[in-house]
Parts: structure tokens; sequence; C-alpha cells
């Protein structure tokens, strides 16, 4: 049985893939993900776990380890934060082309400049569409639980793609919770070995990466593309069996007391859990507000988004990061998606909770009045920016 | 590399090659816009162009000739530029 335990989650996450039995961490450390890769170093020093653990140079290094190591068909994860994940743009393209599931775990923090070592989504929104499969964590249960998660859906042959698992940093990063601890025999039952594909190894030789003139790069593409959005199916027996040994329930998009919602707030990341306590107090109040969440970012679930916010009249979408230049990247998908529906709520657009600012419960509130305001009267700024002076 | 003919739905994932020595199908012939003709009454049978054509795809015929193999001649020219008798001349394709 696991046990319940308090402590920080970057430990919890640490936990996860010392569990997960890793082969390799390739990591350079970087606030507010320093914690992660920090506390492996340390087991693997004090002989707690048996795994490489490579000190590189950079971020980009990190990645391009990582890329050599799960090709080798070695479990393989690395951790970064905002300028971190910049650095590594280059490789992320060749890891999720390549099929190598490598799993990242992604403490989300703006980027400069000016320099900000705090949170929001401005880093994993400029990496969108490099192919990895995103998932977002509110908590270090989250946190602890989709990492094992990324590792069986990644390395599933079917899938064979890597894998960010997103929790907000600072604000989940650094927090103690409780968390349930699985037992190895548990998640051992739930994690079966990484049995790639493809393996470089001399005995058998492949290439891998290689050079795609014209003739051949857009059908190699489409392959690509189609299988990323095919891997939703074993994503959710991943969550089917998650749910069936551990308890914990997980889906692509999730609601929040969301049934009969006229008025429904859209959220990701950790700042849904200030968005349920104010649901929780509107309902109290008998206003049919609700909360949708998005679990799965990339592929991005577009059926399931249409379903959970039909009925709804408002729809009012938070993001934590900007599209320089045009929408907001949630919402921006949010209206693509919901875009052929013939019925359709008025959807409100707020940006806030940047560079580690927080949102408060009032500001919530706010966002629920002068969402439903702007509504009935349109929004004519693509964006309000939330608590701004 | 495929599973079959070589479509999108027959790639092992990440376009993985696992037939080694399948560059040798790769005709960079298509590339070229002239090609290297020899005029073997000048030619001295030294080998430079054999041992400069960056391809490789010059080979020495039974007579001690030379000669490219079109297939993979990329027409780049080193062979003529680097012909002690000036014995080969670049040639458009759609003179001879």
């Amino acid at each position: 049985m696991s046990h319940r335990t308090g402590l920080e989650v970057s430990h919890a996450a640490a936990e996860a893939v010392k569990l997960a039995h890793v082969d390799v961490v390739a990591a350079y450390p970087i606030t507010p993900n320093t914690h992660v890769p920090e506390r492996i170093a340390e087991m693997v020093a004090n002989g707690e776990l048996d795994a490489e653990f490579i000190p590189v140079e950079s971020e980009h290094s990190a990645m391009s380890a990582c890329v050599g190591s799960s090709a080798t068909g070695a479990r393989t994860f690395t951790a970064t934060s905002g300028q971190g994940l910049e650095l590594m743009h280059e490789v992320l393209t060749v890891a999720s082309s390549m099929r190598l599931p490598i799993v990242l775990s992604l403490a989300n923090r703006a980027l400069s400049s000016p320099l900000s070592v705090w949170g929001d989504h401005s880093d994993v929104m400029a990496i969108r569409d490099c192919g990895w499969i995103q998932v977002f964590a509110e908590n270090g249960q989250q946190t602890f639980d989709l990492l094992l998660w990324a590792f069986r859906v990644g390395e599933d042959p079917r899938v064979s793609f890597p894998v960010i698992v997103n929790f907000d940093g600072f604000h989940v990063t650094h927090v103690i919770e409780p968390v349930f601890i699985a037992d190895q025999e548990e998640v051992d039952r739930y994690l079966p070995p990484f049995k790639p594909n493809a393996v470089l190894d001399p005995r058998r030789p492949v290439t891998m990466g290689a050079y795609g003139p014209p003739f051949i790069y857009s059908e190699t593409k489409k392959a690509q593309d189609f299988a990323l959005h095919k891997s939703k199916e074993v994503m959710l027996q991943g969550f089917a069996e998650f749910e069936k040994i551990f308890g914990r329930k997980y889906n692509f998009v999730e609601t929040y007391k969301a049934e009969g919602a006229k008025v429904l707030l859209m959220v990701i990341g950790s700042f849904a859990e200030t968005a349920m306590d104010l649901v929780d107090k509107l309902r109290e109040k008998g206003e049919a507000v609700g909360l949708v969440r998005i679990r799965l970012w990339r592929p991005f679930p577009q059926e399931e988004l249409r379903q959970a916010v039909r009925g709804a009249e408002t729809l009012i979408v938070l993001d934590r990061a900007m599209c320089f230049g045009t929408l907001a990247p949630v919402v921006s998908e949010i209206k693509a998606a919901l875009y052929p529906e013939e019925k359709r709520p008025k959807i409100v657009s707020f940006v806030g909770g940047l560079g580690g600012r927080d949102i408060r419960l009032e500001e919530f509130e706010y966002m629920v009045r002068r969402g439903s305001e702007l509504a009935q009267k349109g929004q004519e700024e693509i964006y309000e920016t939330i608590g701004i002076r | 590399m495929a599973d079959g003919p070589l479509t999108w739905k027959n790639f092992i994932g990440g376009f993985v090659v696992d037939k080694p020595g399948n560059a040798a199908e790769y005709q960079t012939g298509g590339w070229r816009s002239q090609k290297p003709v020899w005029d073997n009454t000048k030619c001295i049978k030294c080998g430079v162009c054999y041992i400069y054509c960056p391809e490789p795809c010059i080979r020495q015929t039974a007579e001690g000739y030379f000669e490219s193999d079109l297939f993979y001649c990329k027409g780049c020219g080193i062979c003529a530029r680097e012909c002690w008798t000036n014995a080969i001349k670049m040639v458009q394709e759609e003179e001879v």
C-alpha cells in the first residue's frame, strides 16, 4: 500500500522518478526546477537509486544527452524551467521526431526579460508545437501521479513520444504537501520495463534521425502527427489502469461542479485550485458557475473540450502567458476548437498570473463578474489583464 | 525503413532506417546540371580525378582510363579542375 507523507513537491517528483527505475538522468539546475535533479543526484550518490546522473554543462547538452540515452533503450528523465527549456528547444523537436520517450518535468517559469525566476506558462507555450505530449499537474499528488503515467504512456510502443509534465514554479514546486507515495510493487505493476521499437545497438545497426530529403520529409511528418493524435487511446488506457491500481482518476479535460453551469471558468495549471474555492463559494450562493481544467495540452483534446463546455452560455478563459501580437495561447485553442459548434458559449479572455503574480479568490470572482458582463456586451480588447496597474 | 511501399503509413516510428548501406540506393546524380566527359587522348591514367572525387563515383575501366558513375555524380567539377592534362570537360547535360 502507498503511504501518505508530507514533502516538498519537487522531492515527490524525484520519488516518482526513482520508483520508475529510471536509468539515466541528464539535467542542469535552474530555478524553480533545481530541487528535482538535486534530490535525484542525492539518491544516486547515496546508492538509493541505481542510475546514471549526468551533470551536463547546459540544457542544450541535457536534452542532447537524453536523446542519445533514450536511443539506446534507457529509461531517461530530465527536468528544467523557463530559459532552460528555451535553450533545449532545438533538441526538443529532435527527441519527438525520433520518437524517443524521454520524460521531462517542467517547473513552469516566466521568460526573460525582465529576469524572472517566478512562475507562469510562457516557457511551455513557446514550445507547445514541438511534438511532445504535454500534461498539466495542479498539485503535488498530480505531479507524482502524472510522472508515472508519463513513463508508461510515452514508452508504450504504440506511442513512443516524449512527455512533459508541467507543474507551476514555486506555487507547486516549493510547497510542502501531503502526497500518497506509491509502493515499489504497485509502481512495478503499473509501469512495465521499457522495450523500445528500435535501439542503437552495434550488433544490429540502425540509423536514427537520418537525413530526410524532400521526397520523404512530408511523409515522416504526416506519420508523426498521426501517431501523436492516435496516442490518445493509449493515454486513456494509462489513466484507466492508474485508477485501478492507485484509485485516482484523471482525464484529458476535467470539470469541477460544471453540471448545469451557465458560466464556466477555464484554467490550466495550479490556479485551478483557487478557482475551485470560488466555484464552491458561488455554488453555495446558488449561482450556476463551474470550472473546466485542461489536463492534456498536447495533443489538444478538441472533442473532449467541446463536450465539457456544451450547454454553458459564458466561457471565461484564463491564460498565464501571452502570445505577443495575437490571442493568448489557451483561448486561441479554445476558440478554434469551438468554431465548428453550432451553439457555443460566448468566450471571454483574461491573462494573469504572469511572472509569479498570484491570482487571489477575489480576482477570480472579479473574472466571473466582469466576464459575464463582457459576454453580454462583447469583449473589445482581445484579452483583459488581471490586476494590471 | 518502411514495411512495404514508402508511404507515411508504413514507417517504423521515428523514421528509423533499419537496413544498413541503403545510401547506395540514393540517386544523387539527380542534382547534376553538368557532367564530366573524358578525352582519353589526353588522359595519362594518373588517377587524380579518382582520388579527388568527393562522391566518390569515379572508377577505372579495364583499359586503365577513368569514368564517372552518373547515378551518383553530382557534377561538382572537381575532377575537371584537378586534372593535370585538362582531359576532363564539364558539359551541360543536354549538349551530349
